[in-house]
Order: structure tokens, then C-alpha cells, then sequence
């Protein structure tokens, strides 16, 4: 494991890991009345918010356009996201040792397949908290959705909803550019080699 | 009464001298400030724009609204009103359940008192930020209120006192705060004739306590004085703290016509208090137990409720089995105001009929206890040289000197009721360095740290009793009102009016950064150990037991539940305990009940408040949010069926839909 590549991709694989450690997604809600903002933190096995009753408030604004309570314990994914992760992490950290690029290569592309996988679950659960909304909401905009964007900024009436990933989520994308470089730096040694 | 009407006449005519003297300096001095063009730059030095925050907080006593009020400087702008000794419809303090006790003293509830001197607690002489303590003058008590909430926590009774004027003042560590009574009386209480005073009438100077972590107040002993009039007081600092002054009035002991009778002596006396000493004496046993009545009163934030105990008993020592515990200071003319300087060596007293600031010194005080340059004594109490003790006069700086403050560079401001002003001098000089006129008659003034080892500077504010023509006229009864001054530069410069409520005797002011950071945003709900709290909607759940009701309901955006209620009966006393679930900043709900003997509920986010109601008549009775709390504020409502007595209407509760409960 003198190697430097292996190291890196070791690395890579060992920074999946810090989504148990921060969150990987923030949502933020922006308006006058709300001068710091309303941020609720998406984990791999959690949702908590900036302050003790975010979650609540969030959910409070929500009721007003009938959307869905959000209870942290309707995603099954909480279950077991944090498993494929982990089984993810522990595969890419025994691959870094046997130094074969293709199979790291591999194991980059099944990463890839399962973040797109993920962000489709997450638009999917952004649809549907944004579109379904109670018939009885008090209030009713006709055409209205409340879908906050994958990614980016909108406007949603007085909010302005601001979708980014975070701290956890820029380590993921480490991982990827850590791998890369790693499959890169390995496979011209072993060409030359 | 021949001799009466003279001095009277003297009097009045030395007052009319003395106005004229004042108006005439009123011209010369700040000719502009009269007819409110201000100099230049004066409104963009209390310009605080609009999203801005103020540098200071002001505490204002509410006088006899009983309250205190919250401003920022230099702004002006008022915040809170803090209820403190009088019930406030608006708040339900005094209403509610949880807070009525607060309100209790020997004597039963008393819904109202004159609250005079706001006094920020201090750790080694500078203000800290944690709490703020205020006297209540007409049925002796002292309250205190956190400075994390603003809002009163605790108040305890003073013992054995006729009238807790010469309070709460503090020592650098908050030790104890002072509470002498203004008027002596019989103690322990009894039918004596009023004229007997001389040989009845007794004053009491109490050293309350302060825990050092929970900020409880206790009566730790009291000193028996003579019968007089102790005024105001004042607390050592750096090398005088363990000594407390207590200025006084009535050395003739006269019960009646006081206004002339209390002014006939040259000089009254100051009353230094060894309080170090006393704390010895307490140790060896020397204090008696008084038998007597009163309250403690306190508020606790985990059960959100105040709890009452009576007290009956007291520690009082006597200063003749006590030598060395109280010596007097000679000083002229019914002294009111006494002010120990930042560095603790020299002591202000404001003769109110005199026109010189005379001004003792501790070190000089000291020398003279050590020598026993005494001038006789008063009622067994050694009376030490008037020349000893002196350490400066501040001659003719004006009429009717009050009260004194400090800045942080060795400056006094004292401020002159009958010449209406501002007069600041240089303390160890005696120099009167500037003068500004008030509008009108000034009171007690303020430097924020003005009474600390640290004055902040910058400002004075003078509180005043009269306003005339300075607002626009509200009938008969005018505001009360405050002025801020620059105190920056060599010269005074008046900033600002700006009205206060009920009358403002002291105030204090504290840097906003030493509050601001440990201000409280809301009650954590897993915190709130109420006694008939609910941490969420499933638990909503009306009890009978007998006559009583007990409802616990609960408020979020934008509904009550349950806000539909049946089985209330006539007679029945019902009980609405309503927990706040709201976990945000600045989302109150109020509570109003139609024909309820009380006032509304204002509850913040994660607290429980309680309503009581005693429903008369049959009917459906609808109640609903007084607090504007969301966009659907004007929906949030309910109804309460009551059913005649003794009738068989059902017990039952919901929201949303009508369901069979139980």
C-alpha cells in the first residue's frame, strides 16, 4: 500500500463516509420575515433542521398549501442508504489494495449509477411533496406547485427556496474526483509499467 | 402656626428667586434647545436607521405604574414594558395562574406599588447582564428580573419597613441590596399614638442577599435604627466596599407638617453601615430574632410558575450591642441623593434645600472612626466630625441638588430639581466645568455605568417630573419624560426628548452586547416541566374532577386544540392550561375567553399559561387568539357549550372532526 494511487483511491472510498458526519443536502427557505432563513440539513439517515423546531415550522408553513407533513420516518431510504454506503465504502477501501484500475474504474461507475439513482429518489420525493397536496389546503393557487428545484433557486410565492448540496455532499463529490484522478494515476503506471 | 406661615412665605419666596435664577441660565445657556432647534448634528447622533440596533439598553423604572420600561440608546425607542409590581392586562401578569402569586404579600394580593430604582446586578463593580432588581415603595418589596427573559422572576417583602424608598441599591458583587426604610414605624407593629414617635417609632435598614448562581433574594438581617426618614442609599466600592451610606431626613423625628418641621435641623445625617462588621456580629450570634410576616415570592422557569412562602421570622441587630457597626456623617439640609464615586473614595450627597454638593470622603471617614473624632451621638449612635469626613463641596453649582452620576473620566453630573439642570463638575477639583438646562424639574439622571467601578460614558439621560409644554398636549395628565444628552465632548449637548411611562425616578443602561447574546428566543417545550403541560396534540384532554375543569390545550398555526368543547357546566370552574407547541422565534398565541372575570392569555412559543373561568350562564361561549400570529390568525377560534347545572351533557372535546371521545 506504498502506491500512491492506492492511497487516493483508499481515501476516496474512506470519504463516503463523512455523510455520517455531515449532512449531505441543505433546503432553504428565504423571505423578509424570515431575515436568517429557515434550513433544513438532508443527512444519509436523517433530516434535522438549523434549530431545534425547524422541521416543525417548515412543516407549518407547508400546511398552509396542504403539502404533506414531512416525518422523518416515512423514507425507508433512511434504512438503507446508510447500508449501501457503507457497503460501498468498505468495497472501494479493499479495492484500493489490489490495484487494479478497471476494477476501480467500476466501482466509480456503480458510485455514479447510485448518486443518480439517489437524486432521482430525491426529485421523486420533491415531486411528490410539492404536487400532491391536500384538497382542503387554506390556501390554493390554481396552477401552483411547490416542488422546491433538484438543485438551484426558485421562488415559491414569499419564499425563495434555495436547493444545494452540502459539506457532505461536496465530499461525495471528493470521492469521485479523488477516484478519478486515482484510476487515471494507476492505470498510466501500470500502461508504462 | 404664625411661626409656620413665615417660613413658608421664606421658602416660597427663595423658590420664586430661585425659578427666576434658573430661567434666566436657561437663556443663557442653551437658547436653541428651548424652542427645539437643535444644533446641527443632534438628530443624526440618536439617528439609529431603520434594521439598526441600538448601542444601549435603558431601564426605566415606571415610578407608580409599577412597571419597568425598556428602551434603546441613543434612539429613545421603547421595547418592553416589564410588569413587575402591577397586574398587566395585556401580558395576564397577575392575571394568570402562574404568574398571581408574584403579587402576594403579607396584606394578600396588592395588584399595583410605585416602583422607583432599577439597579442592574454587578460582579466586582462593573454591570453584568444577569439580572435587574427594583424597589417597590409603598408596601415594601423587592423584585427581580432576568435579564434572559425580561421578565419578573422573584419578589420578596421587606420586613419591619414603613416605605422601601433607599433600595435596591447593590454592592460590587451583588452581595446584598440595600432596603431602608423611608418611614419609621412601630416595631414590631402596634396601636401607639402618632406623636409618640420619638419613643415608638423605629427604622429598619434591611440586607437582602442575592445567591450567587440562581439569583435568589433573602432577608439576611436587618439594622434597628432610629426613627427617621432613610432616603437613599449607596454601596461601597474597590477599597469602601463592605460599607454601605444611607442618606436621611427628619433628625427632628416630626410626624406631622414635615415639608417644614423635617427642615429645621442644619444638618441631617448620613448612616455608614459596616456591613462586614455585621456579618462578624451575625457569626457571633448577636442578632435577635424578630418574629414578623412576609412573603417570598418566586417564579420558577422549569414549572413556569410561581410559587409563594410565608416567612416569620427575621435576624436583627441591634446597634448598641454592636459598636463599630453604624456611625453618622453630619450633612447639610435634608440629604436626598448619595452616590459613591467609580473609585470608591468619595461619597455625594445632594443637601436638597442646599445649594453646595457636599461631598465626604471614605479615607478621611476612616481616619476620623480611628481617632474618635466624634461630635457626640445621636440616639447612642456616634456622630463623627462634619470637618473630618468632608472631602470637597462643590460650591453654588446650582439649587436643590437630587442625585449624582459618573463618567469614565473623572467626572460628576449632578442633577438640580429647583434650577432645573444638568451641573457636571470634576471630582476631586470641586470645579463646575458645564451646566445644561432640563424641561423640566429633573429627578434622578443616568450614565449607563454611571454608578459602577466602569461608566460607559457617552450619554446622560435626565428623567424628569414635569413636561408642560414640551409634547403635545393629552388633557390634565401629560406625559412623563426623559432627555438624552451627549456627554462626549466638553460641553453637555441635548440630544432628544422622548416620553417614558408612568414616572421615571432612576434608571440604568447597559452596553446591548452584554444582554444580547444570552437574550432568550423562545421556551425549549422538552424543557417546560409544567405541571399541566402537554408536549403535543395527541395529549389534549379535558378532566373533571367535581366542579372543576381542567382543559389542556394546546396552540400551534393556526388553531386550538381542542377549540370545540361540551360539558361545561354553570358552576363549574374551569381551568384552560394552554401549552404553546410553537418552537420559533416570535410566535406568541394569545387566549380569550368571552365574559371571563380576567385577562387574556399571551403565551410564548413553548410555555403553558393558565386561564381560570368561571362560566354563569348557559350558552356557547367562543373564545380565540388575541395575538395576530399567522396568516390565519383571524380562523383561529372555538367554541365551549355550557349546559345548566346538574344537566347531562356529555364531556367531550375535539378538532376538526366531531368524534366520540373517552
Amino acid at each position: 500500500m506504498k502506491s500512491f494511487p492506492k492511497i487516493l483511491f483508499f481515501l476516496a472510498a474512506a470519504m463516503m463516509l463523512m455523510l455520517f458526519i455531515f449532512p449531505m443536502w441543505q433546503i432553504t427557505l428565504i423571505a423578509p420575515q424570515y431575515p436568517k432563513g429557515v434550513t433544513m440539513y438532508i443527512w444519509i439517515n436523517k433530516i434535522t433542521g438549523s434549530e431545534v423546531g425547524t422541521l416543525q415550522n417548515i412543516n407549518i408553513l407547508n400546511h398552509y398549501v396542504g403539502m404533506k407533513y414531512i416525518e422523518p420516518d416515512d423514507f425507508k431510504e433512511f434504512k438503507y442508504f446508510p447500508i449501501v454506503v457503507i457497503a460501498m465504502s468498505v468495497l472501494g477501501m479493499a479495492l484500493a489494495f489490489t490495484g487494479r484500475w478497471k476494477w476501480w474504474m467500476g466501482w466509480l461507475i456503480l458510485g455514479l449509477i447510485g448518486c443518480a439513482l439517489g437524486l432521482y429518489d430525491f426529485y421523486q420525493w420533491e415531486y411528490d411533496y410539492g404536487h400532491n397536496l391536500s384538497p382542503t389546503a387554506p390556501i390554493k393557487v390554481p396552477g401552483m406547485a411547490y416542488q422546491p428545484p433538484l438543485i438551484g433557486n426558485k421562488t415559491l410565492l414569499n419564499f425563495l427556496a434555495k436547493s444545494w448540496p452540502y459539506i457532505g455532499g461536496w465530499f461525495i463529490g471528493g470521492t469521485f474526483i479523488l477516484g478519478s484522478i486515482a484510476t487515471w494515476l494507476q492505470k498510466r503506471k501500470t500502461s508504462v509499467a | 402656626m404664625k411661626n409656620h406661615s413665615n417660613q413658608l412665605q421664606h421658602f416660597l419666596l427663595g423658590l420664586l428667586a430661585v425659578s427666576m435664577l434658573a430661567l434666566a441660565s436657561c437663556g443663557k445657556t442653551n437658547q436653541g434647545a428651548n424652542t427645539g432647534t437643535l444644533g446641527g448634528n443632534a438628530a443624526s447622533k440618536t439617528y439609529v436607521a431603520p434594521g439598526q440596533l441600538d448601542e444601549f439598553y435603558a431601564f426605566m423604572s415606571g415610578g407608580f405604574s409599577g412597571q419597568v420600561s425598556v428602551y434603546g440608546l441613543p434612539s429613545g425607542r421603547l421595547f418592553k414594558v416589564i410588569p413587575v409590581f402591577s397586574v398587566d392586562g395585556e401580558k395576564g401578569y397577575g392575571f394568570n395562574e402562574e404568574t398571581k402569586p408574584l403579587l402576594n404579600t403579607s396584606h394578600g394580593f396588592i395588584p399595583w406599588d410605585d416602583a422607583h430604582h432599577p439597579n442592574l446586578s454587578q460582579t466586582n463593580g462593573e454591570t453584568d447582564g444577569r439580572w435587574l432588581f427594583i424597589n417597590g415603595n409603598n408596601t415594601p418589596r423587592i423584585a427581580r428580573i432576568d435579564l434572559s427573559t425580561f421578565e419578573t422572576v422573584e419578589t420578596i417583602e421587606i420586613p419591619n419597613s414603613g416605605g422601601n424608598h433607599s433600595s435596591p441599591y447593590l454592592t460590587q458583587n451583588t452581595e446584598y441590596l440595600m432596603a431602608g426604610t423611608r418611614f419609621s414605624v412601630p416595631i414590631p407593629q402596634k396601636d401607639v399614638p402618632i406623636s409618640s414617635y420619638a419613643q415608638n417609632f423605629q427604622g429598619a435598614l434591611s440586607f437582602i442577599s442575592v445567591d450567587k448562581v440562581s439569583g435568589e433574594m433573602d432577608v439576611a438581617f436587618q439594622v434597628l435604627m432610629p426613627g427617621i426618614d432613610y432616603d437613599l442609599a449607596s454601596c461601597g466600592k474597590n477599597q469602601s466596599h463592605g460599607w454601605a451610606f444611607f442618606t436621611s431626613y427628619n433628625s427632628e423625628q416630626k410626624n406631622s407638617l414635615l415639608e417644614v418641621n423635617a427642615s429645621q435641623n442644619d444638618k441631617d445625617f448620613v448612616a455608614a453601615i459596616n456591613w462586614k462588621k455585621a456579618e462578624e456580629y451575625l457569626a457571633q450570634g448577636k442578632a435577635k430574632e424578630f418574629p414578623t410576616n412576609y412573603m417570598h415570592n418566586v417564579y420558577n422557569e422549569s414549572t413556569q410558575t410561581a410559587t409563594s412562602t410565608a416567612k416569620k421570622t427575621v435576624k436583627v441587630l441591634n446597634p448598641a450591642d454592636c459598636p463599630g457597626l453604624v456611625y453618622f456623617l453630619p450633612t447639610p439640609k435634608s440629604p436626598h441623593g448619595i452616590d459613591v464615586n467609580p473609585t470608591g473614595e468619595y461619597i455625594a450627597c445632594s443637601g436638597k434645600l442646599s445649594a453646595d454638593i457636599t461631598v465626604h470622603s471614605f479615607a478621611n471617614m476612616l481616619k476620623a472612626i480611628d481617632k474618635k473624632d466624634f461630635d457626640g451621638e445621636y440616639q447612642g449612635i456616634p456622630i463623627l466630625k462634619f470637618e473630618s469626613v468632608l472631602g470637597g463641596v462643590v460650591k453654588e453649582p446650582g439649587l436643590g441638588p437630587l442625585h449624582t452620576e459618573y463618567d469614565n473620566e473623572g467626572n460628576a453630573y449632578t442633577s438640580f430639581f429647583i434650577s432645573s439642570e444638568i451641573v457636571k463638575w470634576k471630582v476631586g477639583t470641586w470645579e463646575v466645568l458645564d451646566r445644561v438646562p432640563t424641561y423640566y424639574s429633573i429627578g434622578h439622571l443616568m450614565v449607563p455605568g454611571g454608578n459602577s467601578t466602569k461608566p460607559q460614558g457617552k450619554y446622560v439621560v435626565a428623567l424628569n417630573k414635569i413636561t408642560k409644554d414640551r409634547y403635545l398636549p393629552t388633557g390634565p395628565e401629560l406625559t412623563q419624560s426623559a432627555q438624552l444628552y451627549s456627554i462626549d465632548g466638553a460641553k453637555m449637548e441635548l440630544l432628544l426628548d422622548f416620553p417614558t411611562i408612568g414616572e421615571p425616578h432612576y434608571a440604568q443602561g447597559i452596553a446591548a452586547s452584554k444582554i444580547v447574546p444570552k437574550s432568550k428566543q423562545f421556551y425549549k417545550l422538552s424543557e417546560n416541566k409544567h405541571p399541566y403541560m402537554i408536549p403535543s396534540e395527541k395529549d389534549t384532554k379535558v378532566v373533571r374532577e367535581g366542579n372543576n375543569l381542567h382543559v389542556y390545550m394546546t396552540t400551534i398555526r393556526s388553531h386550538f386544540a381542542p377549540d370545540n368543547i361540551e360539558g361545561v357546566k354553570v358552576g363549574d370552574k374551569v381551568y384552560f392550561h394552554v401549552t404553546n407547541l410553537e418552537q420559533d422565534y416570535d410566535v406568541p398565541h394569545g387566549f380569550a375567553v368571552m365574559g371571563a372575570n380576567t385577562a387574556e392569555l399571551l403565551i410564548m412559543p413553548g410555555q403553558t399559561e393558565t386561564l381560570v373561568w368561571y362560566p354563569k350562564k348557559e350558552g356557547v361561549i367562543p373564545m380565540y387568539c388575541t395575538d395576530f400570529c399567522s396568516a390565519l390568525h383571524q380562523e383561529m377560534q372555538g367554541y365551549i357549550r355550557v349546559s345548566p347545572a346538574g344537566s347531562a351533557t356529555a364531556l367531550k372535546w375535539w378538532l376538526g372532526e366531531e368524534k366520540q371521545v373517552q
